[in-house]
This record gives C-alpha cells, sequence and structure tokens, in this order.
C-alpha cells in the first residue's frame, strides 16, 4: 500500500495581480521504499507542491485550495499545526537543494542532529549525542566525534549535505522528500549523495520522493516519474516505459533535450517557447502554445490525466503513437 | 588574540589623542575667557592676567596641550577651575552613579526592546506587529525628560511606590533606568525586528520548520542566535554613549552622575572637567566597541577576531 497518497492537490498564492493556482489538481502515490521522480521545467511548482506536502508554505499568502495528502491514510491538510509539527522530521523528512545555507550557521552539526532526534524522540542528551554519531556513520561521515564538534562552514558542501540527509532520516521517516539534494553539488559528489540516498530508502524502507531537472539521475535511481507541466502533472509512468515512450509532446520534448555523451550536437534540441507564468494560462492546455502536435482541442479544454486504470498516465488529446 | 588585542589598544590610543585634541582645540575657540568667568564680571583685569597665568593659559596652545598630555600620561587630569578638586577624583567620585545608571538603561533597552521586535518579527505585518512600532516610534521619539517625568508623577507621586529622586538603592536607580529603557527600547525593538525578519527568510530557518520545531523554538534558539549581532553592536555604542552621561534624565531625577558634572563645567566653562569627562567618553566608546567585537566570535563561530 502507498505510504503517501497525494490526491487532486491544488494550491494557490495570493499575488499582487490576485489569486493564482501554481499547482493545480496534481494526484501521486508514493511507496514504501520506492523513489518517484518528480520533474519539470523550473517554476512549473515541484517544490511548491513538497512544500504543501510538508505545509511549510505560508498561508497567506499561500492558499491549499483543495485535495488531500493521506500519509498512511492520514489526511494531512486536515491535521493542526501542533499535530502537523510531529509529522514533520518524524514522519516525513526534507532535504533542500542549497547544502550551504540549509543548516543553522551558529550551532554545531552535532547539536543540529541531536535537536532532530531530540525534537520527536524521548531520549536524554548523552543518548540522542549517541545516536546522533551513528546517523553521521550511516550517511558515510567518518571521524564522527569531530565531526559532531565542526560547524556547517567547517564541512565542504558534500558534507553538509550528507549531515541533511542524517537529519531528515534521523527518527526513521515513512517518506524523504528531496527537493533537488544534487543540483548544487559538483558530478563526482552528486553521485555519491545519489547512491547513499538510494541505499538508505532500500535498507530503510522509506519512499522517497526525488525532485529534480536531472532527467539522467531519474533513469537510473528512480521507480517511476511524474512530469509536471505549468502546475499540473502531463504524465506518469514507470521509468522504463516513460523513457522507451514518452505519450505527452512535452516529455518527449524533455527526453530529446538530454545531452547525450559522445555526440556532438550544434545545440541542444529543446521546446520552443516559455512556460506561461500562472495566472495567464488559457482554458486548454497549457503547453498547447508550444506543441507542434496542438490541435483544436487542445485549446478548449484542458486534456484529463488518463486512461485511469493504467500505470502509464498522460494528459494529451493527441498523444504521440 | 593577542594580536587583535594589541592593534585595538593602538586604534584607542590615536582615538582618545585625537578627540582630546579636537576638544583641546574647541576650548579655545570658544570666544569665552574661563579666567574671566573665575575672577567674575567686575575682578580689575589685573586679577584676571595673574588667574590667567596661574592656570597657564597665557602659554601658545600648542604648549598648553603638551602640557596637559604630559600630564595626562602621568594620570593627571588636572584641576577644576573653580572646586579647585582632582579631575579625576571628581570623575571617580561620579562613576559609581554613571555605570549603575548605565547598566540598568541597557537592561530596561533590553527588556522591552528584545521580547517587542521578536514579536514584532513573529506577527510581521499583522496587527501586533504595527502596534508594536507604533509604541516603538514613539519611545524614540518622545522627549527624555517628558518620560521621566511622567514617570515620576505616576509612580512617585501619585502611587507613591517609588521615591522621587536621590541616589543610593535599586528604588532610586529604577524610573531613571526605566525611562532610559523606554527610550532606547524602541531601537532596540526596531533592530531586533529587522534583523530577525531578515533571518526568517533564511533557508536552515525552513530546515528546522521541516524537522518540526515549533514558531517558539524556531524564533528563540534558531533566529535569536543569528539575529542578535546588530544587538551587542549597539550595547557596544550604549556603553559609550550612557558613560559619558545622560544629562537629562540626571537632572530630572537628581542623579549624580557624569552628566551632571559635565553640564555644570560647561555652563562654568571648567576645561579640565569637559576635558576629563570628554576622555572617560572616548575611552568608554572605544571600550564598548572593543566589547561588542570580541563577544561576537561566541555568537557567531563564522567571525574571527581580526587584528
Ligand atoms: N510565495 C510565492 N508567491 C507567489 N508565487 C509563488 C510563490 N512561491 C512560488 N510561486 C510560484 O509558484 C510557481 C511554482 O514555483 P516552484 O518553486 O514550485 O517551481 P519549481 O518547479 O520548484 O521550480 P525550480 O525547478 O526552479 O525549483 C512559480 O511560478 C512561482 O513563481
Ligand atoms: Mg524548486
Amino acid at each position: 500500500m502507498s505510504r503517501l497518497s497525494v490526491e487532486e492537490l491544488t494550491v494557490g498564492f495570493n499575488t499582487d495581480h490576485g489569486p493564482v493556482d501554481v499547482v493545480e489538481g496534481v494526484s501521486f502515490a508514493l511507496d514504501s521504499g520506492a523513489m518517484l521522480g518528480l520533474v519539470g521545467e523550473s517554476g512549473c511548482g515541484k517544490s511548491v507542491t513538497a512544500m504543501a506536502v510538508m505545509r511549510l508554505l505560508a498561508t497567506p499568502p499561500a492558499r491549499i485550495a483543495g485535495g488531500r495528502v493521506l500519509l498512511d491514510g492520514v489526511d494531512l491538510l486536515r491535521l493542526s499545526e501542533a499535530q502537523m509539527r510531529r509529522v514533520r522530521g518524524d514522519r516525513i523528512g526534507m532535504i533542500f537543494q542549497e547544502p550551504m545555507t540549509s543548516l543553522n550557521p551558529t550551532y554545531t552539526v552535532g547539536s543540529q542532529l541531536v535537536e532532530a532526534i531530540r525534537l520527536h524522540r524521548p531520549v536524554g542528551r548523552r543518548e540522542a549525542w549517541a545516536q546522533a554519531g551513528a546517523l553521521l556513520e550511516q550517511v558515510g561521515i567518518g571521524a564522527v566525534r569531530r565531526r559532531l564538534g565542526q560547524y556547517p562552514h567547517e564541512l565542504s558542501g558534500g558534507l553538509r549535505q550528507r549531515v541533511m540527509i542524517a537529519m531528515a532520516i534521523a527518527c526513521s521517516p515513512a517518506v524523504v522528500i528531496a527537493d533537488e539534494p544534487t543540483t548544487a553539488l559538483d558530478v563526482t559528489i552528486q553521485a555519491q549523495i545519489m547512491e547513499l540516498l538510494d541505499a538508505l530508502r532500500r535498507e530503510k524502507g522509506m519512499g522517497l520522493l526525488l525532485i529534480t531537472h536531472d532527467l539522467g539521475l531519474v533513469a537510473r535511481y528512480c521507480d517511476s516519474v511524474i512530469v509536471m507541466y505549468a502546475g499540473r502533472i502531463v504524465e506518469r509512468a514507470p521509468v522504463k516505459t516513460l523513457f522507451a515512450a514518452p505519450r505527452h509532446p512535452y516529455t518527449h520534448g524533455l527526453l530529446a533535450s538530454i545531452p547525450r555523451l559522445g555526440r556532438q550536437q550544434e545545440r541542444l534540441p529543446s521546446i520552443r517557447g516559455m512556460v506561461p507564468s500562472p495566472g495567464l494560462r488559457g482554458a486548454g492546455c497549457a503547453f498547447a502554445d508550444r506543441c507542434d502536435r496542438a490541435v483544436a482541442a487542445c485549446r478548449a479544454e484542458v486534456p484529463p490525466l488518463g486512461p485511469a486504470d493504467s500505470d502509464h498516465g498522460f494528459a494529451c488529446w493527441n498523444p504521440l503513437p | 588574540m593577542a594580536a587583535f588585542l594589541a592593534r585595538r589598544l593602538g586604534q584607542a590610543v590615536l582615538i582618545v589623542a585625537g578627540i582630546t585634541l579636537i576638544t583641546f582645540l574647541l576650548m579655545y575657540l570658544i570666544p569665552a575667557d574661563p579666567a574671566r568667568m573665575i575672577a567674575g564680571r567686575n575682578a580689575p583685569q589685573s586679577t584676571v592676567e595673574s588667574i590667567r597665568q596661574q592656570l597657564g593659559l597665557d602659554r601658545p596652545i600648542v604648549e598648553q596641550y603638551l602640557i596637559y598630555l604630559s600630564n595626562l600620561l602621568q594620570g593627571d587630569l588636572g584641576r577644576s577651575y573653580m572646586q579647585r578638586t582632582e579631575v579625576g577624583e571628581l570623575l571617580w567620585s561620579r562613576l559609581p552613579a554613571t555605570l549603575e545608571l548605565m547598566a540598568g538603561g541597557i537592561f530596561f533597552e533590553l527588556l522591552i526592546g528584545i521580547p517587542a521586535g521578536l514579536a514584532a518579527a513573529a506577527y510581521r505585518g499583522r496587527l501586533p506587529d504595527r502596534v508594536i512600532m507604533v509604541a516603538a516610534f514613539v519611545g524614540v521619539s518622545a522627549p527624555q525628560f517628558l518620560v521621566g517625568i511622567l514617570l515620576l508623577y505616576v509612580f512617585a507621586v501619585e502611587l507613591d511606590w517609588l521615591p522621587l529622586r536621590g541616589y543610593g538603592g535599586l528604588d532610586n536607580l529604577l524610573l531613571p533606568a526605566l525611562t532610559l529603557g523606554i527610550l532606547g527600547g524602541g531601537w532596540y525593538a526596531r533592530m531586533m525586528r529587522s534583523s530577525m525578519v531578515d533571518v526568517l527568510r533564511r533557508d536552515y530557518i525552513r530546515t528546522a520548520r521541516a524537522k518540526g520545531a515549533g514558531a517558539g523554538r524556531i524564533l528563540v534558539v534558531h533566529g535569536l542566535r543569528n539575529a542578535i549581532l546588530p544587538i551587542v553592536a549597539m550595547i557596544g555604542l550604549d556603553i559609550g554613549i550612557f558613560m559619558s552621561g545622560v544629562v537629562v534624565v540626571e537632572s530630572v531625577f537628581g542623579w549624580p552622575g557624569i552628566g551632571q558634572l559635565a553640564w555644570q563645567a560647561i555652563q562654568r566653562l571648567d576645561i579640565p572637567i569637559i576635558m576629563g569627562v570628554t576622555l572617560i567618553a572616548a575611552l568608554a566608546i572605544v571600550l564598548g566597541n572593543l566589547l561588542a567585537d570580541m563577544v561576537a566570535p561566541l555568537i557567531d563561530p563564522r567571525i574571527r577576531l581580526r587584528a
């Protein structure tokens, strides 16, 4: 059964130009031990979706307009703030993109880890410090005693991201959301961090939601993937299926934009035009204006995500064969 | 650390020397004659001249300054023109009252300013924020004597809880310190608010929330330590300001601090006292800054003492 199940989630913001929905009717499910990729161009609503699941968006200006976020059957959107606090860090862990700025610069690594433990577990200081050391070992950090006493600025980016991961898994959460965890790191470190996340989700049976721009990572590590465009899911499928036979023209464009090693290309074939900003989307499919396959129906009505009974869903009136 | 202190000490000497020089020059630029003031309006010119000679005021100004400096190096601040007392002794006798008022004032500034600033930041843009910021503005812009007299009226006259004027016990200190606290607390509240609002936008605050920390913990544990440095710098400044005396509050409450001494000295053109007070103020400003700079690395480990 799915640990995390998001149903028809809709999130809006109050802006200077009135309210706009930036995430519309997003649904997905995440199983224990599975890794689900969430991809899409910048601004399509990936982070907002993640923050809405954690209920970390400031409301206002944000507004969760509808939907459900079920964690083991409990709708997080209905919890009180105090109840939600017990979910954050305990049942759902989160890892952010910027390891340089995501740790508090004025506290040691050890005390930040200890805090993550003691916020949710009734353990004494000594015991918590011992657990913090064990966590660092789990994320592949050596010389634990020294590291616990260091401040974030004394660590490299890769080490800091490992500390972030240790903090996110401190209470063995059911689900970990990683929002572009490797974007800020250089390539060799990226691979190490991904290997670590992959190993942890298998060992601990955590469901992992991987938000990324890097389709290479998705192909390599994820079991299934959802593609977002302008606040909506346009395609969802097991990774192999999606890479072999994308049905949505946008997904097709994304896959064509992956630079291939060893093949010299003049320019990356990418998708023409720009993502329409939220609030300026017309009636039909938000991708219609950039789409080579657009037909009349595309500008009239938003295509639904389907078919429902298949593990490969796409929202398109004129899909690729 | 040693290099840092040595360098700061050198700077301190330069600053103090500079400030004494400027004050010295100013004293001789103003068109008034201390010798005439001592002698009295009707005294004959010969008396004035002899006083001038006695005080060394007839010598060239450069020489006077050098004499002053060499005396200073031997710990001699000179004698008051009027009272003929040692300036060092005068300052020394005023020091306890001044230090007490400084400590009390800063205590109330922080007691009022920090919680107010934290609350305003936590509720930024909403009603509590607006109320606190208006109150802070009123506090900052209210005249010192008005606040002082108001407090006196309420707590000493109407309620009769506290003594009216005088110096000695904690009950005497309460109202003058509170007056300073209300006035300065407004500055602290604004500084605390803006610093905290900035910190609350940082990524590590988002991380703390994602860990499940509550609002209070985020504000006090994760926010405060990152937002407090401007406040520490401000305390350093306040040490300097309060040490040179708070004239209005001291006179409203009959507080025997350095401020009153300075005020009387200025009225009588008692140059040695004015020089002495200036010296103390300069030293206090240097010391206050030094303290603030030395505390900073204890709060934020990224800061190093730089020589
Ligand atoms: N506080 C806010 N107020 C108004 N609009 C916002 C706010 N935060 C995000 N948005 C809008 O929501 C949309 C989705 O943003 P989001 O950060 O989720 O994108 P993303 O897919 O994570 O992009 P990236 O890949 O660059 O991280 C964007 O159009 C953004 O402008
Ligand atoms: Mg994002």
